[in-house]
């Protein structure tokens, strides 16, 4: 199921030279279909934002603007040009940074959001590399104590804490670190944006913890599932024949195998993240573009928000692809045209 | 042979239709007299009554200041004060019946338009089909959330377009699971013998094809209700739900969090039902999805649907 070379099959042996390789025309269809979704998608952004009663150059001037004024900074602000020259100035915008002011501070936007999306990426990225280890092994050890207690145990919990909000984990860990029970770490981070998490490390701790724990129990799943499958397969009976050692069979024979099917769930965890951080980022006041993107909406200042939802989308989009991607190259199965 | 035959379709067809009909309930009173199934459904329970019942009960009003912010329980008080000084527990039974209804709501116009566009997806095929998918990648490539933050900052925070957000963006994951449900069972022999009768493509979908999608419907729905119990009391956790004063319990865990260490139950309470109305409802859920499946299958699930096993925030 899980090897890494593709067998020859038919479909293979049909394609004449001179044309692309299957598997190749397969990954460039997926990237084009990405590309085109992401066009499309800014183009919702953008219109839907678009609809709002007033424009921005009102927005930014409030009620009592007087109409000369508010004409001037809709001349400075390209506004009395057409909707497809303005989509071209934004989108053309997202790529070089210009994108002009933020309606609620005054600062230009992408150096309002970009120290933001640095924080951002920082959590995703811990919380996702930590959560897909501790996921990989707690789900591999179940599968090695398969029907024991502690097997149970953890999926009871594991059914639990996938229903959990991720709003109530934070505040689980909040009562036990940080307030009530004991004030080990900090209940908010008190990191002004502009400033990088790193900088204080312990502000960290609960984000991530919270993050780890909303995405560990897919991971589990998935990979418990997968590894009871490779203990079962014939090639582990056969290293279990050869007398070798159960570490070794563990380590070099199922858990490889077993974690290629896990892909997918990885790649869903790293999906889940970028929406996940909009409400963890928010109970722990972390500075980044979740906190940005709630705070963006409150004051309507809509060319942060529109910023923040293509990064997303742009993030969702790309992850999909790479999964898809590394799915294709790495079971051999997929690789048939469907 | 030409007059009796559509008839005695039609009667198959209604027959059939009355059993599946009979399986949805089957499989509901199946999961219910499980082990799993039981907890669940006492846990859901619980709140749907705490919320249902809760607003009658309430000792005070759920908006009088009463007492010191964040006093601590008390014979009055039986959870302390909340933030301004309102009684907690007034508030948390006054607080959870609109977090249903509203998620009860959107989930049946995700899983609806979802059901609609995968179902037509899988059997009409051709341009249909890749205008509905194309659609359904668009729509996927936003956050949940994102995406009912979204709407919410362009139209407002109201209560229909909470309801409309969060179930259009169910809409795509419901309709990839039923796409591809729908595209066995097309080919199957009773389809293709309606088909050649000259029966209207939706009639078939109708008739022949939704009877047989109640088993990944139920499950679907059930795995839609929790999502949807978790984004909205998160919108309104961020803010963005119903509007203050009305107590809800989302908006209220984020009101009172300054005062935890003061008087925890400002806290507590709303999230500790929040969490047992969706344990309640995921394990619900897991067990239909275990005795309709099979219950090795539902280990297998997150392999055949790999959108299904995630909450989508």
């Amino acid at each position: 199921m899980a090897t890494i070379v593709a067998p020859v099959t038919p479909t293979t042996s049909t394609v004449r030279e001179g044309e692309p390789h299957p598997i190749r025309a397969l990954i460039l269809s997926r990237v084009a279909l990405g590309l085109i979704t992401i066009v499309a998608v800014s183009i919702i952004i953008f219109w839907a934002t678009e609809v709002l009663p007033g424009n921005a150059a009102s927005a930014i001037l409030g009620h009592d603007a007087t109409p000369t004024r508010l004409h001037a900074l809709e001349l400075q602000m390209g506004l009395d040009k057409g909707i497809y020259s303005q989509y071209w100035t934004w989108i053309s915008g997202v790529f070089t940074g210009k994108l002009g002011v933020s309606l609620a501070s005054g600062l230009p936007v992408w150096s309002t959001v970009s120290p933001r999306l640095v924080d951002s990426a920082v959590l995703v990225a811990l919380a996702g590399a930590i959560g897909t280890v501790i996921g990989v092994a707690l789900g591999a050890y179940a599968a090695l104590r398969k029907d024991k207690l502690l097997d149970h145990v953890f999926s009871v919990v594991a059914l639990a804490v996938t229903s959990l909000p991720e709003f109530v984990i934070a505040i689980i860990l909040i009562i036990l670190f940080a307030t009530v029970v004991s004030h080990l770490l900090p209940a908010v981070s008190l990191l002004p944006p502009g400033t990088y998490p790193w900088n204080s490390p312990k502000d960290m701790v609960l984000p991530v913890a919270t993050l780890v724990i909303v995405i560990v129990p897919y991971l589990y799943r998935m990979m418990r599932a997968a590894m009871i499958e490779a203990l079962e397969s014939d090639y582990v009976e056969m290293a279990r024949l050869k007398g070798l050692s159960q570490w070794r069979i563990v380590l070099v024979h199922a858990l490889p195998n077993a974690v290629a099917p896990t892909i997918q769930v990885i790649g869903l965890n790293f999906l889940y993240l970028a929406g996940g951080i909009v409400i963890v980022e928010n109970v722990f006041n972390y500075p980044g573009i979740g906190t940005g993107l709630v705070n963006a909406v409150s004051s309507r200042d809509i060319p942060v928000i529109q910023l923040i939802v293509i990064i997303l989308a742009g993030f969702y989009v790309f992850v999909n692809i790479l999964t898809d991607v590394i799915a294709l190259l790495a079971s051999p199965r997929r690789r048939l045209p469907r | 042979m030409d007059a009796p035959a559509p008839a005695s379709s039609d009667a198959e067809g209604i027959a059939r239709t009355r059993m599946r009909r009979h399986q949805f309930l089957y499989n509901l009173g199946r999961a219910a007299r499980t082990p799993r199934g039981k907890i669940g459904l006492v846990l859901a329970g619980f709140v749907v009554l705490v919320a249902v019942i809760g607003p009658f009960v309430a000792p005070d009003s759920s908006s009088a200041f009463i007492t010191i912010p964040y006093s601590q329980p008390s014979a009055a008080n039986l959870l302390g004060a909340d933030t301004l000084g309102r009684d907690v527990l007034s508030r948390v039974l006054s607080g959870g019946w609109q977090l249903i209804l509203m998620a009860l709501a959107a989930t049946a116009f995700g899983v609806i338009v979802g059901g609609i566009a995968g179902v037509s997806a899988a059997y009409l095929r051709g341009k249909p089909d890749g205008f509905i998918m194309r659609t359904v990648d668009v729509i996927l490539a936003f956050p949940q959330l994102v995406f009912a933050l979204l709407l919410v900052s362009i139209i407002g925070p109201k209560v229909w377009i909470i309801v409309l957000a969060v179930g259009i963006s169910h809409a795509p994951q419901v309709a990839r699971v039923l796409r591809s449900a729908t595209l066995d069972i097309s080919e199957r022999d009773f389809v293709k013998a309606v088909e050649l009768e000259g029966v209207s493509p939706s009639r078939v979908m109708a008739r022949e094809i939704l009877p047989n999608l109640v088993t990944p419907l139920t499950v679907e729905s059930g795995l839609r209700l929790t999502y949807s119990i978790v984004i909205m009391a998160g919108l309104s956790f961020l803010g963005f739900g119903i509007p203050p004063p009305a107590p809800t319990w989302g908006f209220m865990i984020s009101e009172n969090l300054i005062g935890l260490s003061s008087n925890i139950w400002g806290v507590a309470a709303p999230a500790i039902l929040i969490a047992l109305l969706t344990i309640g409802t995921n394990t619900f859920t897991d067990a239909v999805a275990r005795v309709s499946i099979g219950i090795e299958a539902r280990e297998q699930l997150p392999l055949l649907a790999p959108d299904i096993g995630i909450v989508a925030s």
